[in-house]
This record gives structure tokens, sequence and C-alpha cells, in this order.
């Protein structure tokens, strides 16, 4: 079919292009702004070039921040896609159980950030937490509070808590779209059960598993509300991770042009990884068409 | 390898099955030989693929034993028995090459390299892959997955037996020719027990030395296929193989005489009267056309298929077909339709009567 030319069809992007403008463009642009500019309030504006991103680069507080962040993140990643597999591999497949597991493991998906944050705090605390109490009672020295390392078991268990349901579910769907003549196929075969996971459930999960780890990489590199709840960032700064350091830069200390030049290397190292990971991923997928 | 026994074998799906139809296969007694090719036929539902997962043992019994040998194996898993099976749909491993798939059954038996590639170069020159044996499962059609299946079916050499489960179901019609005259020779040359189950007439008469008919739960006939053809064994049998199937009328026999509404029809044999409801069968390959003698007829239609021709025509009301070879002058006032005696099956309650004096 030919298709007529007809440049009045470029109207009817518009009010998406209004939308994306008000939502995304424009806020994004404003932090740009800030990020090349010093200002000391009443919308007046001092040319600054590239100086907040070259005091950012070589800022130790920002290494810091972004090396506590990496290694948070690829300590859940480590944690939570080994276990959501094989937590969904042992899963019920049908009947009663099955919906029961399904709503068990959904449940703490439906709980909002502060509120895992919340119980969390509470759960540790060693005068009144239940967690906290029990370990103290069994003279286990856990502290939140006052030791680094207490902090980033309980802020680690706690994304496990939260998020590895997520991992078991996709991997789930994942395994139930499996059709029962490869198992079958398998035992005639032989296959070990090893074998079965590796050539069998793995491949058919990879799918589900590349959008599992890519929406947890996003989801515990930017996060904020629940670390910040428990810890503050603390003690000290070891919790500190990217997004409660830049807030703090940001409304705590009111460096807007720092804390611009910083958002905007944070958003895009957050595309690069992803972009890498999905490229990655897909191509490895292609390579093993051929 | 091994003859396989099913010793008072049955099997429901339900846990406390005692009616006859909670049963998806009725009591049986069946001896597969060492080294037959066998067809399982019959149409969707009849307990087919039920019967062949209980001898490869992806399912157990709920009554019965399973004898390899004289080895009973109805508990022992599927990997214990050695047994080979093709599924309906192409099961493949996606991420391994076309080698590692075909070797795979091989590797999980920890046979030498040496063989193992050996084996492998052998049955990919079989179904044609040696072109592709390194590429990647992932991305071959389903035609070629389906090869390797039946390759993977086929890879080890001292299975028990090899089973197949409809297996060319999604392969072209051209290459299902070709498939099947390959298992036929495979067959010829190891001697592996095959069982092959089948909804489709055609391919089970041509790929098996004995057929296997199944209808409801029950095996009705096994013989070869020109038993099957000459000497249907229960009316489900005479229906369902034959294209068109067996022409049945109700009749009253008594020694060398049938009546058939109220005309009486001559016989091949003498029968005992029968018990039941009694009918006679016979193929639309036997019957002729003429003037006078037989059955009254009315032609409805001729179709011609190539080979042949089909008359569909009634006899009072019921259809009756006949198959007239291609050249044949059809005499359009005929008006009756006429059997060859010796061709006429006597049925009592759908089962074959045996005429006097027949072996049984």
């Amino acid at each position: 079919m030919d298709k007529t030319l007809n440049n009045k069809a470029w109207f009817l992007v518009l009010p998406v292009l209004v939308l994306v403008a008000f939502s995304a463009v424009i806020p994004l642009m404003t932090v740009v702004n800030y990020s090349v500019n010093d200002t000391f309030g009443n919308n007046e504006f001092f040319w600054a070039g590239l100086e907040w991103f070259e005091e950012m680069v070589t800022s130790d507080r920002l290494h810091g921040a972004l090396g506590r962040q990496v290694i948070f993140s690829a300590i859940i990643l480590a944690i939570e896609v080994p276990l959501g597999i094989y937590i969904a591999l042992n899963m019920p497949k049908s009947g009663f159980w099955a919906s029961f597991c399904l709503v068990l493991m959904a449940l703490p998906l439906l709980i909002p950030f502060n509120v895992v944050g919340t119980i969390w705090q509470i759960f540790g605390r060693v005068d009144i937490g239940l967690l906290g109490h029990t370990l103290a009672a069994f003279g286990i020295d856990y502290n939140y509070t006052n030791d680094p390392m207490d902090a980033w078991i309980t802020v680690i268990v706690m994304d496990v808590w939260h998020w590895t349901s997520l991992v078991s579910l996709l991997c789930y769907a994942g395994l139930q779209s499996i059709p029962q003549a490869y198992y079958q196929a398998a035992k005639i075969d032989q296959a070990t059960r090893w074998a079965v996971f590796r050539y069998i459930e793995l491949p058919k999960m990879q799918g589900v598993l590349l959008i599992a780890v890519l929406l947890r990489f996003m989801d515990s590199f930017m996060i904020y509300t629940e670390p910040f709840v428990v810890t503050g960032g603390g003690p000290g700064n070891s919790t500190t991770f990217l997004s409660i350091d830049l807030v703090k830069m940001a409304v705590g200390q009111f460096d807007l042009g720092p804390a611009a030049a910083f958002s905007i290397m944070y958003f895009l190292v957050i595309l690069l990884v992803s972009w890498v990971f999905y490229t990655v991923m897909t191509n490895l997928d292609k390579a093993e068409g051929k | 390898m091994a003859q396989i026994t099913l010793k008072n074998l049955a099997h429901s799906y339900k846990p406390n099955a005692t009616a006859d139809a909670d049963f998806a296969l009725k009591e049986m007694d069946h001896v597969w030989q060492d080294g037959g090719a066998y067809a399982l036929l019959g149409s969707s539902g009849c307990g087919k693929s039920t019967l062949l997962n209980i001898i490869s043992g992806l399912l157990r019994p709920s009554h019965g034993r399973v004898l390899f040998g004289d080895r009973d194996v109805t508990d022992a898993a599927t990997a214990e028995r050695n047994i080979a099976q093709v599924f309906q749909f192409p099961v493949v491993y996606d991420t391994m090459t076309v080698r590692d798939n075909l070797a795979f059954p091989l590797r999980n038996r920890g046979m030498e390299p040496d063989y193992i590639k050996a084996r492998v170069n052998q049955i990919a020159a079989m179904i044609g892959m040696e072109e592709i044996l390194n590429r990647k499962a992932r991305g071959l059609t389903a035609d070629a997955k389906q090869k390797i299946s039946l390759g993977r079916g086929m890879v080890r050499e001292d299975v028990n037996a090899i089973l197949f489960d409809e297996p060319l179901t999604v392969i072209d019609p051209h290459m299902k020719f070709e498939l099947r005259t390959q298992l036929k020779t495979l067959h010829r040359e190891f001697g592996h027990t095959m069982i092959y189950v089948t909804h489709d007439q055609t391919e089970a008469l041509t790929f098996a030395d004995k057929v296997v008919v199944m209808y409801d739960g029950r095996v009705v006939q096994m013989g070869t296929p020109q038993e099957l053809f000459e000497r249907p064994g229960h009316s489900f049998v005479g229906y369902f193989i034959g294209s068109p199937g067996m022409n049945f009328f109700d009749a009253t026999v008594a020694g060398h005489t049938a009546t058939v509404l109220g005309e009486t029809l001559a016989l091949g044999a003498s029968y005992a009267p029968p018990k039941g409801r009694v009918q006679i069968g016979i193929r639309p390959e036997f019957c002729v056309l003429g003037r006078s003698g037989g059955l009254p007829f009315s032609i409805r239609r001729v179709e011609d298929v190539g080979r042949h021709r089909i008359i569909r025509g009634t006899v009072a009301g019921a259809n009756v077909n006949v198959t007239l070879p291609e050249g044949m002058e059809i005499d359009a006032d005929a008006n009756r339709v006429l059997f060859a005696p010796e061709k006429i099956n006597v049925y009592a309650d759908d089962w074959r009567v045996s005429p006097e004096g027949e072996e049984n």
C-alpha cells in the first residue's frame, strides 16, 4: 500500500510531546540548568560551566557512595537471583498450595517502601524489636545503629525479604510455560536433575530472568526509602547510598549545583549499565540462535 | 532388548475406580515380541498414549504388572527401563548444538567419547543432518527439530524398545514418507522393538509388521495389515481401517446363509448360530453392483479418487459404500449390491464370530 505524505500528521504526536515535556524533559532540563550554574536563590544564576561536574567526579564523598552502591547492588543481585530461582523451582505447580504460595510471595511486594523500612527499623531494635531483642537474648551483639556491619546486614536482609518474591514470581511464570513433554524426554534421556535445570529450565527462564535482573539492578541502584528509614544512611555514612547522599546534598546542604551535576551523572550511569546489561544479554541470545 | 509383557494391566486416572467407565485402559494381557515393529492405532482418547507412558514408566499403572523379559519393572523408574521415546511435538534442548542433542542420552549413560562421536555421526547421516551438527538447535524449523528428537530416540543401541507417540504430526507430508521409510530400514538393521502410536491408518499399515488396534481403552485386535483388512476382529476395526470403512448390516445367520432385510445371502463358511446382536460386515472392495441378487441398492453419488471410484449409496436407508476399480463401467441402472461370499465376516455384539473349522 502506498502511503501518502502528509506533514500535518506530525500534529498528532503533539499531545504526547507536550505531556512528556512537562513530565520529564523540562524537569530534567531544570536539573541541567542547575548543574552548570551557581545560584544563591532569587533565581539569580551565575555561569559555572563544568565546574560542578569536575568537582563531583573527583569527590571522595561521591566515590564512597558509588562504591557502597555498587557493592550493595552486587550483593543483593547475587542473593536474590539464585534464591528466587531456587524458590520458584520448589513452589508447587498446581492446586491449593500453588495459589497459597503465590499470594504469600506477592505480599512483600504490596507493602509500601517506607512501611517496609519502618517494619524492619522496629523489628531490628534491640530494646523492643522482635529480632533485635531475640538476638540480644541469645547473647549476639547486634545493633544496626552502632555497628556498620550490622547495619549492612539489616539493609540487605530487608531488601532480600522485600524483593526476592519478584524474581521468584517471574521465574515461576517462566517455569510454568515449559511443556510436560520436556521433563518426560529428560527422564527418557536419563538426564540428571542438574541437567534438567541447566538445559531445560534455565534456557526457558532466560527471558524472564533478564527482566528480573534488570528490574532488580535498577531498583537497587536507586534505593532510597528503606535504608533511609532504617539507618538514615548511618552509622556514620556506612549505608549512605547514592540517592541518600544526593538528597542530603541537595535538600540538606542546599548545594544545588553539585547535586544537580551528581544526579545527571547518576542518571547516565544507570542508563549506561542497563543498556550494557540488555545488549549483552540479547546478544547472547542471538549468538546462541546461530 | 527384551520381550515386553503386560500382565492384567489396567489404568485409571481416578483414585478409586470400580466402574468400567472409570478406566482409561481396560484390563489387558498383551505381549510385545522382542524386535517387533508394532503400530498402535486408534482414534484420539482411546488410551494409546496412556499405554505408551505406562511402558516407558512415565506413568505407573493403577493395576497389573509390566514385565521386560522376566523382570518386573512396574515400579522401576523410566531411567532404569532404558527405553527411548519420541513425542508428538519436537522436544530438543534449545541451547545445545544438534551434535550435543544427539549425544545427550549417550553422555548421560557415561559412554566412551569415541563411541559417542561415531554413533552421533551415524545417526546424523541417517536423519540427514551432518551439515548442521554444530548449529544450535534453537532457531531450526519444527521439521528439523522433530528429526533431532527422532535421532535422539534412536541413538542408544541397547534400548529395550523405542516408543513413538505420533511423531510425524508436525512433519511435512513428503518428509513423513521419507522418515517412515527410514524408521523401517532402521528397524530392519538394528532389530529394536518399536511401538508406533498413530491415529493415521496409512502410517500404521506402512510402518508396522503387526498393527494393534485400540478402541475405548481396549486392544480390540492385533494382526498383520492384511488380517485387519480381511478379517477385522471388531466392528471398530472394520470402520476404522479402510477408506471408506466396512459396511455392516443387521442379519440373522444360520449355517451357510445370512438373512438381511428378508433377502438370503450366501456366506463363505458355516457358522453356529451366534448370540447377541448379529451383523454381517463386508468391505466396499468386495462389493459389486448388478441388476439381480444381493440387496436393493440406490446410488447417491460417485467419487473418483484416482486409483478407484467410490460409489456412495443406500440400502434400505442405511449408507453403504462400494469401491470399484478405475475403468470398470458403472451400470446406471444397477439397483442391487452383491457381496463376495467368502469375504463376508459375521459379528455378534461387535466382535467377530469365527466360522466353524477356523483356527482361532
